[in-house]
């Protein structure tokens, strides 16, 4: 059997800082993404021992996450779903399919706000709340994980222009604060 | 432009890819006619005005949303699931 290495996409990167934020490469664990069969969405929930979030939110519960992630999904990240959901939801494992950088300081926001059409202020995009949505021209995700704190997701094949986009606008960012 | 997708809320128009005139969701009978079957795949309108038409939320959150909107104006009224708009369709 050929044995197979999981490779970092953003392997030699190093944390970015800069005045007002801090851009990391995060560690999403395993990634299972959910969906539930017609109806079964309660049937779900309780097999995985948790209420599915509603539409545009995020749930931490110690070290697994679940997040809405579109129409009717969900996806699990930090810990394998160990429950059968077989006869419940389509389930695929797509932990080696995303890439995720966590962006934490004041000016997280403003280094997004160049990035992406949501509209992230914390009435409209409080902690827990979660999106599909664009960064610069990839589709992503992000979730607000505290105050100063958005994970940002996008497909692994996209991790170069990702990490340049991201570094960019934190530049861009601090440079205007005078850093 | 913003659309309100009935899912996310209102979300930029860039997260969004534009089908067309909503008629779409009104396929004919398997038997009907060329005339009915020629109008439903290739006649269109080109309102000067309001319209409802098809956008799928590709970047978003995946729905196919039916927007009325106005084509002068710009202005947009509401924004329904397609799945809901086919279902009240299909009730008369």
């Amino acid at each position: 059997m050929i044995d197979l290495d999981l490779t970092d996409p953003l392997a030699g990167v190093s944390p970015l800082q800069a005045p007002g934020v801090t851009l990391m490469v995060a560690g999403l664990g395993p990634l299972t993404l959910i969906l539930p069969f017609r109806g079964k969405e309660d049937a779900v929930g309780a097999a995985l021992g948790a209420e599915l979030p509603a539409p545009g939110r995020s749930v931490q519960d110690g070290d697994r996450r679940i997040t809405w992630f579109g129409k009717e999904a969900w996806l699990v990240s930090g810990a394998a779903v160990e429950a059968d959901l077989s006869g419940l939801a389509a389930v695929t494992d797509q932990s080696d399919g995303w890439v995720a950088a966590t962006l934490d300081g004041p000016a997280a926001r403003e280094v997004l706000a160049r990035l992406t059409p949501l509209d992230l202020r914390p009435t409209a995009f409080p902690v827990g709340a979660a999106a599909r949505s664009e960064l610069g021209h990839m589709p992503a995700a992000f979730i607000r994980t505290g105050e100063d704190r958005f994970a940002v997701m996008t497909f692994r094949s996209m991790a170069g222009t990702f990490w340049h986009e991201l570094a960019d606008a934190v530049r861009g960012v601090a440079a205007r604060r005078g850093g | 432009m913003r659309l309100p997708c009935p899912i996310c809320g209102e979300r930029d128009r860039r997260e969004f890819y534009y089908k067309g005139h909503a008629l779409a969701l009104n396929r004919p009978d398997p038997d009907a006619d060329d005339a009915e079957w020629d109008d439903y795949v290739h006649l269109r309108d080109n309102p000067a005005g309001r319209t409802r038409d098809l956008w799928y939320h590709s970047a978003g959150c995946g729905a196919w949303i039916v927007v009325d909107r106005d084509t002068v104006t710009h202005e947009v009224f509401g924004a329904t699931l397609a799945e809901d708009a086919e279902a009240r369709d299909a009730a008369g």
